[in-house]
């Protein structure tokens, strides 16, 4: 099976080990295996295919993971210029 | 009732039966033709927005008080995919009102939320419905989803299941153990080829005024446009908006705009190349069009960022930041050139 890649180093997704309590939960919500569990402890495997969804942060008991979550969709930022407000997603509001 | 809902282009969908009294509706496991023609014309974006069922509590097959409660969208095409894939189950669904919009991108907008699932136990009381406390929520509705949260609020504890509702009924036999592969999103090339005509209207829609307003200024034309013209032009909307996404892992290069651009000019060569585009007289036009039509469906590639399943905010914005004034530029250069031609050029032979 072929594997997307998309640019690299440029996710803001960041994992404080320290407030770590090895719940499981980013594990478990991330669709491309960033994390992994291991001594009660997340690790980040690989960073890259992460696409800041934001769910592991938002569900993060902790906060020990931190991303600047949003939609990775060009649409959404030529409306954010143009209309001077935040980037959105409107596919799906309007026709 | 089901001729009905086949002949209406854009409304929402009453299941039979209506709920009973006490508010929850019966839903079935097997999809009618009409469900299979209303999943086909949603795909091709023809009352797309309001394909939707009623939220609130659903039951398939027998459930009692301990069967799962499955959390999902009202959008139709979800609720679908989902029931068509309970065929061995005895469960609840509860569908949340998420404007008619699938678990994923509506957990992007936050209407598959942590506000709405808390409301929706409330409204269709399902404490007095089941007796254990859990809900089993799809993993994609996770960016809406603070699970925390909804035990504090509730004292309803949420579990994450797979991506995929085929994966459920396996999931949950497998005592609601998710394998790693469940818990991938794919992107291949059937996932991609669904998203195409979604790409392909919008595409199309432009370009119908565009070709009603050049058979009247071709009149007045001195090199008016002709078929080989509109051949590199559609080509173009291909190859971004078909084409690219089709191929998208085999075309060198990570960013869109780049492989909408190589792909865009590979066809734009090729089609002048085999209208004798580049013979002498036409070669003015030619260099336009080889500006303009790669930088369209440069273009036309970088929106299918927006249907993909890993491009990151981060990512798309430092795309963009690169492609977008060098897309301008070339389309605002070609489109001057093929002007000049068009209008004060020679007529081709």
């Amino acid at each position: 099976m072929t594997t997307h890649r998309y640019l690299e180093d440029v996710t803001t997704l960041a994992l404080d080990t320290d407030k770590c309590t090895g719940c499981g939960l980013c594990e478990a919500v991330c669709p491309h295996g960033v994390f992994e569990i291991s001594n009660k402890k997340a690790s980040l495997t690989d960073k890259d295919t992460c696409m800041e969804c934001g769910a592991c942060a938002l569900n993060c008991p902790t906060k020990a993971v931190t991303v600047n979550a949003g939609v990775g969709c060009a649409a959404a930022f030529i409306y954010g210029w143009l209309t001077g407000g935040e980037a959105k997603c409107g596919c799906s509001t309007s026709a | 009732m089901a001729k009905e809902c086949c002949s209406q282009t854009s409304t929402s969908t009453r299941l039979e039966p209506a709920p009973s009294k006490d508010g929850i509706t019966k839903a079935s496991t097997s999809l009618t033709t009409c469900d299979i023609f209303g999943a086909w014309k949603a795909r091709w974006g023809i009352g797309r927005t309001n394909y939707t069922v009623e939220p609130g509590l659903y039951s398939i097959g027998s459930p009692d008080g301990e069967s799962p409660v499955l959390v999902s969208a009202n959008y139709k095409l979800t609720f679908d995919v989902l029931r068509k894939n309970l065929t061995e189950l005895d469960c609840w669904l509860l569908i949340l009102d998420t404007k008619g919009v699938n678990v994923w991108c509506a957990a992007g907008e936050g209407t598959f939320g942590t506000d709405e699932l808390v409301n929706r136990i409330e409204s269709v009381r399902l404490s007095d419905v089941i007796s254990h406390r859990k809900l089993i929520l799809p993993q994609l509705g996770a960016p809406g989803i603070n699970a925390h949260e909804i035990a504090q609020r509730t004292g309803f504890s949420v579990t994450y299941g797979p991506v995929r509702a085929e994966d459920i009924q396996g999931y949950i036999t497998a005592g609601c153990n998710a394998t790693k592969e469940m818990r991938r999103v794919n992107f291949n090339f059937i996932d991609r080829l669904k998203l195409i005509p979604m790409e392909l209207v919008p595409a199309m829609k432009m370009t119908l005024p565009i070709m009603g307003a050049l058979l009247i200024t071709n009149q007045f034309a001195k090199r008016p446009f002709g078929k080989a013209d509109i051949a590199a032009y559609a080509g173009a909307i291909l190859t971004g908006s078909v084409i690219t996404p089709m191929l998208l892992p085999y075309i060198p290069g990570k960013a869109f705009s780049w492989k909408g651009w190589i792909a865009g000019l590979l066809g734009t060569v090729g089609i002048l190349g085999k209208s004798k585009g580049f013979k002498k007289g036409n070669r003015l036009m030619s260099a336009g069009q080889l500006l303009l039509f790669p930088a369209l469906s440069s273009y036309l590639a970088l929106n299918f960022t927006g249907s993909t399943t890993y491009t990151s905010p981060s990512g798309v914005k430092k795309e963009m930041e690169i492609a977008m004034p060098l897309i301008i530029a070339a389309g605002i250069a070609g489109g001057i050139i093929m002007l000049g031609s068009y209008l004060f050029g020679r007529r081709s032979k």
